[in-house]
C-alpha cells in the first residue's frame, strides 16, 4: 500500500506527536507514505477567511504535485484534509475557479487526486480485522470518548467522511483495540479551532463544554485526529481550571498514539511526552494488558 | 428578535456583493433558525447567523460588517451542514469577512484579521506556517503580550513548538499564488 502523505505544517511544530505516531503506525502496518516534494501550506482557516481563490490555490499547489505521483493522497490533520477536499470540490465543479486557480498556481489542475483521511485508509484499505491481528496489546476496556470535531465531517457533501452527525470511524478503531467506545453527545461539536489565540475566551467556553461532557460520560481519555482539536482540548484544560475552576485532568491522545501503543511501538516514538495532560494512566493500562 | 434598521444607513449593495463573493443565493433563507440552533457561538454572539441573514435581506448596510458574528464565528460549518435549503451560511460569513477587511470595518475583539494576516504572511514567506513568527507578530500587534506565556516554558521543554522556520517548501509557487490573488483583489 503506497500513498502520498501530506503531513501539514503543524506536523513540524505543535503536532510533531501526530506526525511521529502516524509514521510509526504506518510502518507497523506496512503502509508506505511518501511526502510530495516541496509540499506547501493548505491555507487553513486564515486562507478561506481571506479569499476564496487563495484558499483553493494553496492546497491545489500540493495536489498538482501529488497528481504527478499517480497515487492517492493521505492526510491525517483534519483541517488540511478539509481544505484539500474543498479545493478538489471547487476546482472540479466550477470552471471559473479552476481557471483562476490555474493562473495563480501556474499549472492547470483538474481536481481529480483522491484525498483520503488516514482513518479511511486504516478502516477501508487495511481493515479492522488486519489491524486486530497486528495488535500486541489492548486498550484493556478503558473508556474512550471519540471526538471528531468539525472538519472531518463538514460539509459532508464535500468531505464524504462517515456519518456527519454520528460518525463512528474512531469508535470502530477503539473497539478493534479492545477499548470501550463511549456513546456521548459531543462527538461533532466545535472546539473553536483557529480562534484559540485570538478569542481564547470563546475556545475556553467550547472546550469546557466538550471535555466536561466526556468526563461526565465516564471517559478515561479522549481520542482525536486533528491537531487543532488536540491542542485546544488538551492545553486549554489549564485555562478552564484557572478561569472556571473545573479540573478534568483528562488526557487527549491522537488515535495514532493509541494505535501505536497497542501495536507495540515504543512510547517515545509516539510523542506521548508532548501532551500537556499526562497520558500516564492510559499508557500504563495498555502496556500492562 | 426585533431588528431595527435605519433607512438612511441601509445599503442594498451589500446583499449583492455578498452573493457575488460567496456564490450563495440568500433569498432561499426562510428564517427557520436551524443555523442558530446548531451554532456553537450563538449563545455568546449578539447577532447569531439567522439574524445576520435577515439583516442582509432587510438591506442593512456596512454596519453589519461590525457584527460580532463576523469574527466570532469559528468556521465549524454546522450552519451550512444543517440548513434545510442547502445555503452555505459559512461562505456568507467568509464573504462578510472579506468585505469587512476591504472596507476597514471596526477592529473586532481579539483582532482575528491581524491573526489571519500574521498567519498568511509566514506562509507567503516560508511556504508553510511558522508558528513562532506568527505568534510574535500577532502578540505585538494585538498587545496580548502576556497571554499564554505561562505555558511557554513547558512548551519549550516539550519541544512542542518549532523555533526555526520551516524548510523544504516550494516557496516559489506559493509566492506566485499570493502575488496573483493580490492582483485579483484578495484583501490581504
Amino acid at each position: 500500500m503506497k500513498y502520498a502523505y501530506f503531513p501539514g505544517c503543524s506536523a513540524e511544530s505543535t503536532a510533531r506527536d501526530m506526525h511521529q505516531s502516524t509514521l510509526a503506525v504506518a510502518d507497523a502496518l506496512g503502509i508506505q507514505l511518501v511526502e510530495p516534494k516541496g509540499w506547501t501550506c493548505c491555507g487553513a482557516t486564515a486562507g478561506h477567511q481571506t479569499d476564496r481563490i487563495l484558499a483553493v490555490a494553496l492546497p491545489a499547489a500540493t495536489l498538482v504535485k501529488v497528481k504527478d505521483m499517480g497515487v492517492d493522497l493521505v492526510v491525517n490533520c483534519a483541517a488540511c484534509y478539509n481544505r484539500m477536499k474543498v479545493a478538489n470540490h471547487e476546482i472540479a465543479g466550477n470552471k471559473q475557479v479552476r481557471a483562476k486557480v490555474a493562473e495563480a498556481v501556474g499549472r492547470d489542475y483538474d481536481g481529480a487526486v483522491k484525498v483520503r483521511h488516514l482513518l479511511e485508509v486504516l478502516l477501508d484499505d487495511v481493515g479492522a480485522d488486519a489491524i486486530q491481528k497486528a495488535l500486541r496489546s489492548s486498550l484493556a476496556g478503558i473508556n474512550v470518548a471519540s471526538y471528531y470535531g468539525c472538519l472531518l465531517v463538514r460539509p459532508s457533501e464535500v468531505t464524504g467522511f462517515d456519518d456527519p452527525e454520528n460518525p463512528s470511524s474512531l469508535d470502530r478503531l477503539v473497539a478493534a483495540m479492545g477499548g470501550t467506545a463511549l456513546e456521548w453527545p459531543h462527538k461533532v461539536e466545535c472546539c473553536g479551532g483557529g480562534l484559540s489565540m485570538s478569542r481564547t475566551d470563546v475556545v475556553v467556553n467550547l472546550t469546557d463544554s466538550i471535555v466536561g461532557m466526556a468526563k461526565l460520560a465516564g471517559a478515561d481519555c479522549i481520542a482525536v485526529s486533528c491537531p487543532m482539536c488536540q491542542i485546544n482540548l488538551d492545553m486549554r484544560q489549564l485555562d478552564i481550571a484557572r478561569s472556571k475552576g473545573n479540573r478534568y485532568d483528562l488526557p487527549v491522545l491522537y488515535i495514532t498514539q493509541l494505535l501505536g501503543l497497542c501495536l507495540g511501538v515504543a512510547p517515545e516514538r509516539l510523542g506521548l511526552n508532548k501532551l500537556m495532560i499526562s497520558p500516564a494512566k492510559v499508557v500504563q493500562a495498555v502496556v500492562a494488558a | 428578535m426585533t431588528i431595527t434598521i435605519s433607512k438612511s444607513k441601509s445599503t442594498p449593495g451589500l446583499l449583492k456583493r455578498v452573493q457575488d463573493i460567496s456564490g450563495v443565493d440568500l433569498s432561499k433563507c426562510y428564517q427557520c433558525k436551524k443555523c442558530t440552533s446548531g451554532c456553537p457561538v450563538s449563545g455568546m454572539a449578539k447577532c447569531p447567523p439567522s439574524e445576520m441573514m435577515r439583516r442582509l435581506h432587510l438591506g442593512m448596510g456596512d454596519k453589519l460588517l461590525d457584527s460580532d458574528i463576523v469574527w466570532m464565528c469559528v468556521s465549524c460549518e454546522t450552519c451550512s451542514a444543517r440548513c434545510p435549503m442547502g445555503i452555505d451560511v459559512a461562505a456568507v460569513i467568509d464573504a462578510l469577512r472579506k468585505l469587512a477587511v476591504q472596507r476597514g470595518a471596526a477592529k473586532p475583539e481579539g483582532n482575528v484579521p491581524l491573526f489571519n494576516r500574521a498567519f498568511l504572511k509566514t506562509v507567503e514567506v516560508f511556504g508553510r506556517t511558522y508558528d513562532f513568527a506568527m505568534i510574535t507578530a500577532y502578540k505585538l500587534g494585538s498587545g496580548k503580550l502576556k497571554a499564554d506565556t505561562e505555558k511557554f516554558p513547558t512548551m519549550l521543554k516539550k519541544r512542542k513548538i518549532a523555533l526555526l522556520p520551516p524548510r523544504g517548501a516550494d516557496r516559489k509557487t506559493v509566492r506566485r499564488i499570493f502575488k496573483k490573488t493580490k492582483e485579483n483583489g484578495a484583501g490581504q
